[in-house]
């Protein structure tokens, strides 16, 4: 059981695509995916803006029906939002009505209308984890950026999914501040090891965290390149200096760039 | 460079402070000197002091009877708009049916002046309270469905797909997160909404009513008691002024969260 849970994908894309409107005329957003995401894999998909990362991450959660191909979760095909997969927002996406703890439970009472003593000690336990304790009962807009952000991630933990989908989730925090929720988050996935679909436009932030990166072009979004990350973990400042993340970093920055570059 | 506006002395910073209320000083004190010198007779333009005697031409408890009056039915038309409009602006938000099917109806009340309406309603349902509170009521309740309904549909859309990545209820999509989401909105249609339903308490009471301040200042007008009328509108300025400041504190008290963030 094990073994077969290791080598099948928890995640498996066919010759995805997607357009919005049915119309034949109109254009593809993304087209003809392929990835296979493992068990406690870090998959990152980087690409210019627009060119349907985040479809791509709203119809592994279920959120959207791809009309081409399959995307399929453990094996079966994604019909419906599942509860195994949690979901990071852009922008924290925190309810600006309740404290930070109940911004944390809010998943179970939203989907239950309640939730349980057990339930509440579990929020604690990730609040702690996300150095968050003491600001568990003040209001969202009373934290940081980056704590709004770490708040987003436990709550996406809450319901403590197999699978964490990651929109963009630094895009709002300043420079200084999205290097160090990075290592926060690398921190709070090596106690609580998911299976990761972090979507990003930063490229080094991709090399950074994760074991696999999907390059992918401008729209009509292809895959440009699927490339493995060989840098050791623990990864920390140091991995950010070494040669290998250079050249990493470098590589992709050819796909990005190149075709755009004047002759 | 950097510096903020500071007043030079202590005269010109107390000047700075109390200048609202100098000024309102100052308007009263020139309006009593052109009664006075001007010799304007009282039944045309009353001097602030001739209105001020006025007050104690009426005994208190006949100020009472009037002010209760106005104020019960504006309260009464205003509470009715609130439980009419804020379900039909789920339901309008809801059902895109009923959207289509309800809105031009709106709109057509909305675009008939209440006060042509108001003679037709006193004929339909008598001279009493109920047809001054439908008034009042018709008055505020355009307000309150509009700002309702702009507040739940302004909603950011990965609130919503945090909701349906949740798959939770829809009606709990609607109470916790479109309603909360929509309680600043809510409040500034109710901060509209109240000092009209003043006026719709006045207007009615302009068409038909035995007391209530609209009625008192038809009444002195009649009689050339112009000082008599003035201060029946200042008690009618005072209550809609607080009851302006009541639904503020209201949402500061209650709803601390929905403030304008202080900068």
């Amino acid at each position: 059981m094990e073994n077969s849970a290791k080598a099948a994908a928890y995640v498996s894309m066919k010759n995805v695509g997607h357009k919005y409107d049915p119309r034949p005329e109109t254009p593809m957003v993304v087209q003809g995916i392929n990835l296979d995401i493992h068990r406690h894999e870090f998959v990152a998909v980087v690409g210019p803006s627009g060119c349907g990362k985040s479809t791509l991450l709203r119809m592994v959660a279920g959120l959207l029906i791809p009309s081409h191909g399959e995307v399929s979760v453990f094996n079966l095909p994604v019909t419906e939002p599942r509860d195994d997969v949690g979901i990071v927002f852009q922008k924290a996406n925190l309810l600006p009505w309740l404290t930070v703890r109940k911004n944390v439970l809010f998943p179970l009472k939203h989907k239950y209308g309640s939730y349980s003593a057990t339930d509440e000690k579990r929020a604690n336990e990730l609040l702690e984890m996300a150095g968050l304790t003491q600001f568990a009962d003040k209001m969202p807009d009373e934290l940081s950026g980056g704590m709004q952000q770490r708040v987003g991630i436990i709550r996406a933990l809450l319901l403590n999914p197999d699978i964490l989908l990651m929109d963009e989730p630094f895009s709002a925090l300043d420079a200084l501040t999205r290097e160090q929720i990075g290592f926060d988050l690398l921190d709070i996935w090596k106690k609580n090891p998911k299976t990761v679909l972090f979507i990003t436009h930063s490229i080094s932030e991709a090399v950074l965290l994760s074991d696999r990166i999907l390059v992918m072009s401008k729209r009509p979004g292809t895959v440009l390149d699927l490339i493995e990350v060989d840098l050791p973990r623990p990864r920390s400042s140091k991995t950010i200096n070494s040669p290998r993340f250079a050249e990493l970093t470098d590589l992709i920055r050819g796909y990005i760039y190149e075709p755009n570059v004047p002759a | 460079m950097n510096q903020t506006y500071q007043p030079k002395s202590w005269l010109a910073h107390q000047a700075n402070r109390f200048a609202p209320g100098l000024f309102f000083i100052g308007l009263v004190l020139l309006w009593e000197l052109v009664c006075r010198f001007g010799n304007v007779p009282n039944y045309i333009l009353p001097s602030p002091s001739a209105i001020f005697m006025a007050f104690f031409d009426v005994e208190f408890s006949r100020w009472l009877t009037h002010l209760w009056a106005t104020l019960r039915v504006a309260l009464m038309g205003f509470a009715l708009s609130i439980v009419i409009a804020i379900p039909l602006s789920i339901g309008m938000m809801r059902s895109e049916l009923m959207n289509r099917v309800l809105y031009p109806a709106l709109i057509v009340i909305q675009s008939t002046p209440v006060v042509a309406v108001a003679p037709l309603i006193i004929v339909l349902l008598g001279t009493d309270d109920p047809s001054r509170v439908l008034i009042t009521c018709l008055i505020t309740f355009f307000p309150l469905v509009v700002s309702t309904t702009t507040g739940m549909l302004e909603t950011p859309p990965e609130m919503i797909e945090l909701s349906q990545s949740l798959r939770a209820p829809r009606y709990r999509e609607t109470w916790q997160i479109r309603i909360p989401y929509a309680i600043p909105h809510i409040f500034s249609g109710l901060r509209v909404s109240i000092t009209l339903a003043i006026i719709g308490a006045v207007v009615a009471e302009f068409v038909a009513a035995e007391e209530g301040l609209g009625y008192f200042i038809q009444f002195s007008t009649s009689f050339f008691k112009i000082p008599q009328a003035f201060a029946g509108l200042i008690f009618l300025s005072v209550i809609s002024l607080l009851l302006f400041k009541s639904i503020q504190w209201i949402q500061a008290w209650w709803f601390p969260w929905s403030l304008p963030k202080k900068k």
